[in-house]
């Protein structure tokens, strides 16, 4: 009973009996859930059960966990059921090992690739799909039947997310994540029959639709229906411009989760590798978009401070996440007033290597390209929205996702493992435990309130590590005391929720003073450009342990104690909240239709 | 199940989609008992009050149910019954039926096409008619039918195609 899940602890006991392994279980489980308690494995395609997240994807459609039910020794009556939603019973008898089981989940998948197009060798998911997973799990040798292949174009409208219905097996895993988890509701089920796939709303261009490019239907994609728009070889090509000084900058969530993609445990602290494998790759200067979010600390935590005091808007709104930023244009307009104005880090540390930097190294401008590596496919848009390019230069010039830097890693044939470390280049690469910390839910506004408590109080900050900001459910609210003020925190991650903390503010029925929004459920950490969890959670809070392990492995852990930041202000920016740091490191937002 | 989301409407009116029949949709959704499970019903009556559900319609329906717009199009797409295109004044629909179709559908359908200038579900430069292949209509005695509207024309033949558009067309 050991693996039963959470939810069925207070159900009543049965006998079942799998593959002749007699077995308890609790009434109600499904045959899937009991199976692996004797060591049985039934495989799974369609379906999806991220519990943490509530996401249960349970449309039985696709037939991959077909096992036989035999019924009291007569043959005849025996039947294939699909494990994953047939529930056990006092009684039930299942072999998952009989010929007709067998082969009922070979030709499932079979009749899956019949009309699949067939490039794995090309395809950008190859090695990573789990259709093609199961075609070697399952023994397909042979595909008997060559079916009618449907023939859409692919979606390329969009700066984020390439759709390509052509390899949708209609699982809808996608749209179950963005319609429960996201509460996006872009995606549905598109016609019927033989040439139905998943799309937005009359398939009109992603680009078209109220898509915020989370990625999370990317990340549970089994196959590459959904997947990120390329930018690898735009990196290549700037690499080898030898007029280009070509500058590198690596979010937070990428280092606890790059080494996943050369075998190594989740969680994983790779920052030293990861800063030696892009030196290796040419860049002429290796950065840190760590350094960009202790200066949005700087300017946040000072707005914060400011509304406080100005009995100004309140609650405010953290906005580093590009997703959560495009999901309340299109779904909350009316509360545009609310988020800070702050640019995301990334954005705010291109502005700064193309303006600081450039002057204090005497390079031009226009020969700077910033480069952003982030767990993130909404990244990708925001860096071409029409505000953040409209001046001389574009704040960042291309977005890779940690998937893309790992592919480049492997195509430069550098050998990840055995790498050696390296400390990041200066003088944009000083870093503090604040700053890492933005790469997991919570991480954000605990950051801010470590600045925004010495700033208030004028008093230092002992234990800056908060426990009640820290929390991997969707939906967190916390008090925290700040001299003689209980500031009131909420923190949401997963766009569902923050749809309720946003219904709470619309309604008037909110009291925050500050309140930390991720489109992604748990972060940065679990971003739609991350290496693929493949439904497995424990992943997710692997590299959530390794963001807080490297926030307490640094010596500076408060972001207004970062000397290149404050240097950055003393020589250029004058104050924070300042005249010239509003022009370059705030931004705004616009209404847009809801699709 | 998506959970309704409260936002605020507008009738996107144009020339080809007055007030008055947002109006009519409207009254209907609001008259309802409960708008649970009524996304079809809702459909069925947009298509009678509009003769098509264009995807404004379809997007009003979407915001007044507070449900997504690719969940709206997701049942229209589906079901054949219903149509994004704008229908004619009038439906021909030809029995494509067993019965029908081994008494010469198929001729009369083709020579139907050859008349008006357009194949199936598609719409007369005129606007009069929707030309339509549709399933057994129950009136195997009369194969092969042909329906306009409610008229039902039974046993039809290639030669009488002439007289049945020109009853329309004057």
């Amino acid at each position: 009973m050991a693996g039963s899940p959470e939810k069925y602890k207070d159900r009543k006991k049965i006998q079942i009996k799998i593959n002749d392994e007699d077995l308890t279980v609790p009434e109600g489980i499904t045959i899937l859930e009991s199976a692996h308690e004797v060591g049985v494995k039934i495989p799974t395609l369609c379906h999806l059960d991220l519990h943490d997240l509530q996401l249960y994807n349970k449309t039985a459609s696709c037939r991959v966990c077909m096992v036989e039910l035999v019924d009291g020794g007569n043959q005849n009556r025996n039947k294939l059921v699909p494990a994953c939603v047939t529930k056990a019973y006092e009684g039930m008898t299942i072999r998952t090992d009989t010929l007709r089981a067998i082969n009922a989940r070979r030709m499932a998948v079979e009749l899956l690739l019949s009309n699949h197009p067939n490039e794995c060798f090309t395809c950008p998911k190859n090695l990573e799909c789990e259709l093609q997973a199961l075609a070697e799990e399952l023994n397909v040798r042979e595909i008997r039947w060559e079916g009618e292949r449907m023939d859409y174009p692919k979606d390329f409208s969009s700066d984020a997310i390439v759709k390509d219905s052509n390899k949708c097996i209609y699982c809808r895993r996608c749209e179950t994540g963005c319609n429960e988890i996201q509460t996006c509701g872009i995606l549905s089920g598109i016609g019927r029959g033989f040439n139905a796939f998943v799309g937005p709303f009359a398939n009109i261009p992603m680009v078209e639709s109220s898509c915020t490019y989370c990625g999370q239907c990317v990340q549970v994609c089994p196959t590459a229906a959904l997947t990120e728009v390329y930018h690898v070889d735009k990196v290549w090509e700037a690499l080898n411009d030898p007029d280009k000084h070509v500058i590198v900058q690596t979010a937070p969530a990428i280092r606890v989760a790059l080494g996943e993609l050369f075998g190594m445990e989740a969680g994983t602290i790779v920052t030293g590798k990861m800063v030696t494998a892009l030196k290796r790759m040419g860049f002429d200067a290796v950065f840190d978009t760590d350094f960009g979010a202790d200066l949005t600390i700087m300017e946040e935590a000072s707005e914060l401070i400011y509304r406080i005091k100005n009995n100004k808007t309140l609650p405010i709104l953290t906005n580093c996440c590009p997703a959560w930023v495009k999901f309340i244009e299109h779904q909350f307009p009316e509360l545009l007033h609310v988020p800070s104005t702050c640019k995301s880090p990334h954005i705010m540390f291109g502005t700064i290597a193309k303006t600081y930097y450039a002057e204090k190294n005497g390079i031009d401008p226009d020969n700077i390209v910033v480069v952003s590596i982030m767990p993130c496919i909404a990244k990708k848009a925001e860096a071409k929205r029409p505000e953040l390019t409209k001046d001389e230069h574009n704040n960042v010039d291309i977005v890779i996702t940690t998937r893309e830097l790992g592919a480049m890693i492997k195509e430069a044939g550098i050998e990840f493992n055995s790498l050696p470390d390296s400390e990041f280049d200066r003088p944009l690469g000083e870093t503090t435990g604040a700053s890492v910390i933005f790469g997991t839910a919570g991480g954000v506004i605990e950051a801010a309130i470590r600045t925004a408590y010495e700033w208030m109080t004028g008093e230092t900050l002992e234990n800056v590590e908060f426990e009640q900001l820290r929390g991997m459910e969707g939906v967190r609210k916390a008090t925290v005391r700040i001299g003689d003020q209980d500031l009131k925190i909420g923190i949401a991650s997963g766009l569902g929720n923050a749809r309720v903390i946003l219904e709470e503010i619309r309604d008037g029925k909110a009291d925050y003073h500050a309140i930390e929004i991720m489109a992604c459920p748990g972060g940065c950490i679990g971003g739609g450009g991350q290496p693929y969890h493949h439904g497995n959670h424990e992943i997710v809070k692997k590299r959530r342990e390794a963001i807080y392990e490297e926030d307490r492995r640094k010596k500076i852990r408060k972001s207004h104690e970062n000397q290149e930041i404050l240097e950055l202000y003393r020589e250029y920016l004058g104050e924070p909240f300042g005249e010239l740091a509003h022009k370059l490191l705030h931004t705004h937002f616009e209404e847009r239709e809801r699709i | 199940m998506t959970k309704p989301q409260t936002i605020s409407v507008t009738k996107p009116v144009s020339e080809d989609l007055p007030e008055e029949k947002f109006n009519e949709l409207e009254s209907f959704i609001d008259h309802l008992e409960t708008t649970k499970g009524a996304l079809i019903e809702i459909l069925h009556k947009a298509q009678d009050i509009f003769g098509y559900l264009p995807r404004d319609v379809q997007l009003y329906i979407a915001r007044k149910l507070g449900i997504p717009g690719a969940e709206v199009f997701g049942v229209v797409s589906f079901y054949s019954y219903f149509t994004t295109k704008p229908r004619g004044k009038h439906t021909l629909s030809i029995c494509m039926g067993t019965a029908c179709f081994v008494r010469g559908a198929d001729k009369v359908i083709e020579k139907f096409k050859e008349k008006l200038g357009v194949e199936s579900n598609e719409i007369t430069e005129d606007g009069l008619f929707t030309l339509r292949d549709v399933r057994c209509i129950g009136a195997c005695g009369l194969a092969p039918v042909v329906t306009v509207g409610d008229k039902v024309y039974g046993r039809v033949k290639e030669e009488d195609i002439d007289e049945i558009i020109k009853a329309y067309r004057g």
